[in-house]
């Protein structure tokens, strides 16, 4: 479904030129919820803007159902962690999902149709009038939520969409992205730097290194599909997965280390 | 362009008034009272003063009030608001409509296009630094003392503050909203409806704001410096032939144009900018 | 500045800043200089080719010729003299008075209630509507200059002072408060500091409006300055000098305009808009 072949980013300043992502080669099949997770500072923002289609990368490809990916393509939703910052502040919350609907030039039923059950989704229906400002955080990141799954996309990106969220409803969403994920069949992939949370939410957990950026270890999680914050966080499995990928970006990290240095 | 001529970054609003809090709740009557007091009270002072000061010095610039409502009514409620006031007004309009399209029109293209700006950059510098008032002999020279002068006079004064809020403001769109816009798909019509012209929209009032102050400025003097008509022409013609009561009621009346026409300014800024005012009281609140 | 978020989100590491930068210092020079020295060749190409009369446009090497030449006489000089005097006496005096009566009032909500009503009448009242005033009160004095330019740069301070005090963060005030600090104190290390940049903004607005008005009344009741240098010019058909002398104001508005920032600069380095600007 998503393709990344030997994806290389370097941001070009002359001289001083800043190799941001090194060698990236990796596959999300159709349906899969994979999440990305490497230490911070390690280019994973730099790598979703290339896959979004928002930056051309300095050499490689990304690959959408057999496409090249040059521009933002139609079948792709993207939501930042920004929340505040990307929605717009001058339209209400119905008006912020509706407009990338009007872009497509759907039927004015199937708008409605769609926002409707957007909106339901993510449990915002009685806020649909409200401004985007006038809701809290949490509920700033649904509907940017709700706006990317309105669009039905096949492939849906997330850049760390829950590090700015306090942690009760950090954990309400990630129940809220699995659901979401399990009833639409969407390819995800999502992007952190919490082990927990990757763990928690992923089928696969690609753990990157420091930059500059290569795939460091593809992990599968075989975890059951349903899962619940109290006792998949407590499985025996769980904590094997989570040490074994801390282990891996503790790895990433020092060997980051001396490279750093001069 | 580094800076901009705009306060957006401060409220445009008269900051929230705090409302003096009282130690125990005071009676509905006299908070009633105390809100007329606050409204009126000071103003009345001041006439007054201003009429006993006039009543017992009687100096002839200083006519008393009586006699300059009684002026202001025989001279505005008569054809004279036709002839004098209402061009005039027309004239300000014109010109500050014209600037305004213009200035938003090719802050759009400046603020987007950074190699047109640095180019130009300098160049819009030094024109907006050069005080509008000069720019009256010039285009006597130019066109003449037509209404066509006075219009360019406006146009030419009034384009700078908008054009220049219109950049910063257009720059300033988040790099986050513009990637979001970009992945959705939407379209460069709807990006500069949707986006652009809505989150420069503070900037821009901001730069309106301070173009219509101009506007009137401008629209007065052009009439003093040169013209046969106008509220500008008449206020000076009273002045020169010693019409005293009459040209406070000119200036009395000048005084309420540019009341009003920013009080009605102040209500289209606050339709527009809502959700800005909005933001911003959640942003501060948190 | 006018939405940041309360996520403290920042570029991305390794946003293409690096690139934008190493260009924009040499590029952004000569592209700039290449936009002057267009316009430049575009003023002198316009009448020399006859697309307009030279009689309503000289070329500008003519203009710039005169301009050079007038700089030698002392009567020019004289000139910027009086527009400067009345353009820095009047702006002292306004934002001397709109910053004591901006932080009394400010201080004292409950007494600036009442004068609310009257700021909202008085402050969209155009200064121009003064000049009548100033023609017979005071004939072709300085004091008609200052008239002008005090009543539209008292309004223009004293608001921004009046915003700047509102926006005090109250959970600095109460952390102030709370260590005990008096009154005074309050005033210096919390009001003062967060109504600065206000303060600044303020000035900004009222220097370039000073310069405007300081010229209107040289220009239309005739005291002693370049505007007054301006209306005679064009009164006596001088129409290169008149187009020199509007280059003399373009060039000190410009020097003003930048004295300002420099100043605002200085004054405000470790505010964050500030720093914000610089690196944008």
């Amino acid at each position: 479904m998503l393709k990344v072949t030997a994806l290389q980013k370097i941001y070009n300043g002359g001289a001083s030129a800043v190799e941001a992502v090194r060698d990236l080669t990796f596959e999300l099949a159709e349906g899969e919820l994979v999440c990305l997770v490497g230490p911070s500072g390690c280019g994973k923002t730099t790598l979703l803007k290339c896959i979004a289609g928002l930056m051309p990368p300095t050499s490689g490809t990304v690959e959408l159902a057999g496409d090249s990916v040059t521009a933002p393509p139609p079948d792709m939703a993207v939501v930042f962690q920004e929340y505040g910052r990307s929605l717009f502040a001058w339209m209400s919350v119905r008006a912020n999902v509706e407009l990338p609907l009007k872009e497509k030039k759907l039927p004015k039923e199937r708008r409605r149709e769609l926002v409707a059950q957007s909106l339901e989704a993510v449990g915002l229906t009685a806020f649909a009038d409200s401004y985007p400002w006038q809701l809290s955080g949490g509920m700033q990141q649904r509907v940017a939520i709700a706006r990317a799954v309105a669009y039905e996309p096949k492939v849906l990106l997330m850049d760390e969409p829950f590090a700015a969220v306090d942690a009760q409803t950090r954990a309400d969403l990630e129940d809220l992205i699995r659901n979401i994920w399990q009833r639409l069949g969407v390819t995800v992939l999502f992007v952190t730097h919490d082990i927990d949370e990757a763990v928690y939410l992923g089928e696969r957990v690609l753990v990157l290194s420091s930059s500059p950026t290569v795939v460091q270890d593809d992990i599968t999680v075989d975890l059951p599909a349903e899962r619940d914050q109290l006792t998949t966080r407590q499985d025996e499995r769980f904590t094997e997965l989570r040490a074994r990928v801390y282990a891996q970006i503790q790895q990433a990290k020092n060997s980051a280390a001396p490279a750093a240095a001069h | 362009m580094s800076q901009p001529t705009h306060t957006t970054e401060r409220p445009a609003v008269q900051a929230p008034a705090h409302p003096p809090k009282p130690r125990r709740p005071m009676p509905l009557a006299a908070r009633i009272l105390l809100r007329t007091a606050h409204v009126l009270l000071l103003p009345a002072v001041l006439i007054g003063l201003y009429a006993y000061s006039t009543a017992t010095s009687g100096s002839y610039y200083t006519p008393t009030p009586g006699l300059i409502a009684d002026a202001f009514a025989e001279l505005w409620f008569s054809e004279r608001l036709l002839v004098d006031v209402i061009p005039s007004l027309i004239r300000l309009l014109t010109g500050f409509t014209i600037a305004a399209v213009t200035g938003v029109c090719l802050g759009v293209v400046l603020g987007v296009s950074k190699g047109v700006r640095a180019t130009l950059e300098p160049v819009l510098e030094f024109l907006r630094a050069i005080p509008p008032p000069v720019l009256i002999p010039l285009m006597i020279l130019l066109v003449g003392i037509d209404d066509s002068m006075k219009i360019l006079v406006i146009v030419s004064g009034c384009v700078w503050p908008v054009l220049l809020n219109t950049v910063e403001g257009v720059r300033a769109v988040d790099p986050v909203l513009a990637d979001t816009a970009r992945c959705y798909g939407l379209r460069t019509t709807t990006r500069l409806r949707v986006l652009v012209l809505r989150s420069a929209s503070p900037q821009i009032m901001a730069g309106l704001r301070l173009a219509l102050a101009l506007a009137i400025i401008l629209m007065v003097i052009s009439e003093m410096f040169a013209s046969s008509s106008g509220l500008g022409f008449a206020i000076v013609q009273f002045q020169r032939t010693f019409a005293i009561p009459e040209m406070w009621a000119g200036m009395v009346l000048l005084g309420l144009v540019g009341f009003a026409l920013t009080a009605v300014f102040g209500l289209v800024e606050g339709r527009v900018l809502r959700w800005y005012r909005g933001l911003r009281a959640a942003n501060r609140g948190e | 500045m006018t939405k940041t978020d309360t996520t403290d989100a920042g570029p991305p590491p390794g946003a293409p800043a690096p690139r934008g930068r190493t260009r924009s210092g040499l590029g952004r020079a000569l592209l700039g200089a290449a936009g002057i020295a267009a316009f430049l060749t575009l003023w002198e190409a316009v009448p020399r080719l006859g697309l307009v009369s030279d009689r309503y446009l000289p070329p500008a090497t003519e203009v710039l010729g005169v301009l050079a030449q007038r700089a030698t006489t002392p009567g020019f000089w004289a000139a910027v003299g009086d527009t400067l005097h009345g353009w820095a006496l009047g702006l002292a005096i306004a934002f001397a008075a709109a910053v004591v009566l901006g932080f009394t009032l400010g201080a004292l909500p409950r007494v600036r209630a009442f004068t609310t009503s009257t700021v909202d009448f008085l402050r969209p009242i155009p200064s121009v509507a003064l000049i009548p005033l100033a023609v017979l009160l005071y004939g072709t004095d300085i004091r008609s200059t200052l008239l002008l330019v005090v009543y539209a740069c008292f309004w223009l301070i004293y608001i921004q002072v009046l915003y700047g005090v509102a926006d005090v963060d109250p959970v600095a005030e109460q952390t102030a408060r709370s260590y005990g600090l008096g009154r005074l104190a309050r005033i210096r290390y919390v009001v003062w500091p967060t109504t600065l940049p206000y303060l600044m903004t303020g000035l900004r607005l009222a220097a370039a409006v000073a310069l405007i008005l300081s010229i209107t009344a040289q220009l239309i009741i005739g005291t002693p300055g370049i505007g007054q240098e301006i209306a005679i010019a064009q009164s006596s058909n001088a129409v290169a000098y008149v187009y020199a002398l509007i280059v003399a104001t373009g060039i000190l508005g410009v020097l003003i305009n930048m004295g300002v920032r420099v100043l605002e600069r200085r004054v405000l380095r470790w505010h964050t808009s500030v720093r914000g600007e610089a690196t944008a």
